[in-house]
């Protein structure tokens, strides 16, 4: 529910860093649960360059949308293209499959949370 | 503000929704399942091709009794009461003098002097002040049954093969909009055919104490056939296919029965009833703006409840209500327009997150069932 080799944010985002200067940023498991069946993820393009906490796209369920934000600065490198034939992945596998965009990071990762304090973040906000 | 989930009112179901893992939210004030781990999209299909149980306990049941109880409804709302057969119901509303909506409901004949209405949870309150408010000079009682009513509503194709078993009472029979009492799994039912999904289905009306028996008894007896329990989340994508009217969307105090869409349910030559002059006087002039069926031309453009609808950056009309189609595999929606505007093929623009998106006018209801 909460891998440790993630960074985390206070509105439900997930960051891997690669080690190379890269990472993968996706929504966690509390979030797809929150939003229900995904239907659709709006994603920018290649090339976009984002500031910390900068909204970068929507996710679309059935219910009711939600802003992506950037957990870190950086430009995209790569948006996950498979989310456009199955946004479903982002619900089945929001740590693997559902991953949405691949970013060069051009700043620290400061302000991200660990897995513990997430954890306790989600603890709670559902109680 | 969030309303801590203590405080909220409980259905006699909440225990077995938590036991079935739902995800409980805050509905009017009601702590409420809105989906099942299943999710919408399977809740929404199980109901359309199968069967969906859901709980409607928190609807509200007003019981006008008495000599004066035909002439009370009849007043209080405008289809024609008269016309109903015991054991027959209708669709109808309370209307203001406006023509604006109190709330709509079903009326239910139970006798030639007792009428059973079914109301919205939300309003359920204000709509038992609004009929004691009417009552007095009518020869009748009027009693807020809903704290005592558990209401179970069984909905999708395969609902008679389920709840057939469970019953001596013959369920064929039973029409479209008709109801007719008996035993549940030896519960007595208020057995009626009736629902707010578009498919064939039951709601069955019972003591709130033996909720619980009769919703576990359908849960049993309809699992192996694919039933799922369904929750508020797929009730509003099933609704919404079928242009079925939602209190606070499509209709409220700020919107009269005609320019809704339902003018169907307002008998105007049936003598007077709250709303009907202002209704004769609508019903002269053309409404300035028509409810209808749009759907978005891009799978990205997804519009929601209350979006503007938009022309040359000013805001038009307004979107009741709107979601991806479950059934449809498109983005639909209900929005207010200017009459002109409201011919099917006819271009608007939804303004989402700030940005004008092209829709269409379509026909509706989106879905109809095979019969």
């Amino acid at each position: 529910m909460f891998p440790a080799d993630l960074k985390y944010t206070k509105d439900h985002e997930w960051l891997k860093p690669a080690g190379d200067g890269t990472a993968l940023v996706g929504i966690t498991q509390y979030a797809q649960e929150a939003l229900g069946d995904v239907v659709f993820v709006d994603l920018p393009e290649a090339g976009e360059a984002f500031g910390a906490g900068d909204e970068f796209g929507t996710v679309e369920s059935v219910k009711t949308v939600s802003e992506l934000n950037m957990p870190a600065a950086g430009e995209i490198l790569e948006v996950n293209g498979a989310l456009a034939d199955h946004p479903e992945a982002v619900n089945e596998d929001p740590y693997g499959k559902g991953w949405m965009v691949k970013l060069k990071l051009s700043g620290d990762l400061a302000g991200l949370l660990d897995a513990k304090a997430y954890e306790a973040l989600v603890s709670a906000e559902s109680h | 503000m969030s309303i801590a989930a203590s405080e909220l009112m409980k259905t006699p179901l909440n225990a077995a929704h938590r036991a079935l893992g739902a995800k409980m939210v805050d509905f009017g004030g009601w702590d409420m399942p809105v989906q099942y781990p299943a999710g919408i999209l399977a809740e929404h299909e199980a109901v359309r091709t199968r069967a969906g149980l859901f709980d409607v306990s928190h609807m509200g049941e007003i019981r006008v009794k008495g000599p004066g109880a035909l002439a009370l409804v009849e007043h209080l709302t405008p289809n024609a009461v008269s016309l109903l057969a015991i054991g027959q119901v209708h669709y109808t509303a309370f209307l203001y003098e406006n023509g604006t909506f109190v709330d709509d409901l079903l009326v239910y004949r139970v006798g030639e002097e007792e009428f059973l209405l079914v109301v919205n949870a939300g309003n359920s309150d204000k709509d038992f002040a609004w009929v004691q408010q009417h009552a007095p000079g009518y020869d009748c009682t009027v009693v807020n049954e809903s704290p005592a009513t558990g209401q179970i509503a069984l909905q999708g194709p395969l609902s008679l093969d389920i709840l057939q078993p469970l019953t001596k009472t013959e369920l064929a029979p039973i029409g479209y909009y008709w109801f007719t009492h008996g035993e549940v799994a030896g519960v007595k039912c208020l057995i009626s055919r009736t629902g707010y999904t578009g498919e064939d289905g039951f709601e069955l009306y019972c003591p709130a104490g033996e909720a619980e028996k009769v919703w576990n008894a359908v849960m049993a007896a309809g699992t192996p056939k694919g039933l799922l329990p369904t929750g508020l989340g797929c009730r509003n994508t099933l609704r919404l296919e079928c242009k079925m009217a939602l209190y606070g969307h499509e209709i409220d105090d700020t919107i009269h029965a005609l320019e809704a869409g339902l003018g169907w349910i307002v008998k105007l030559d049936k003598g007077d009833f709250i709303g009907r002059a202002a209704l004769l006087a609508a019903k002269a002039a053309p409404a300035p703006r028509k409810l209808v069926g749009f759907k978005t031309l891009e799978k990205r453009d997804i519009a929601r409840d209350h979006m503007p609808v938009v022309q040359d950056g000013q805001q038009i009309g307004f979107v009741t209500s709107a979601a991806p189609s479950p059934t449809c595999g498109i983005n639909l929606g209900l929005a207010y327009v200017p009459t002109e505007l409201a011919k099917i093929g006819g271009r608007i623009q939804i303004e989402i997150r700030g940005r004008a998106v092209a829709a269409e006018i379509i026909p509706t209801p989106f879905y109809k069932r095979q019969k």
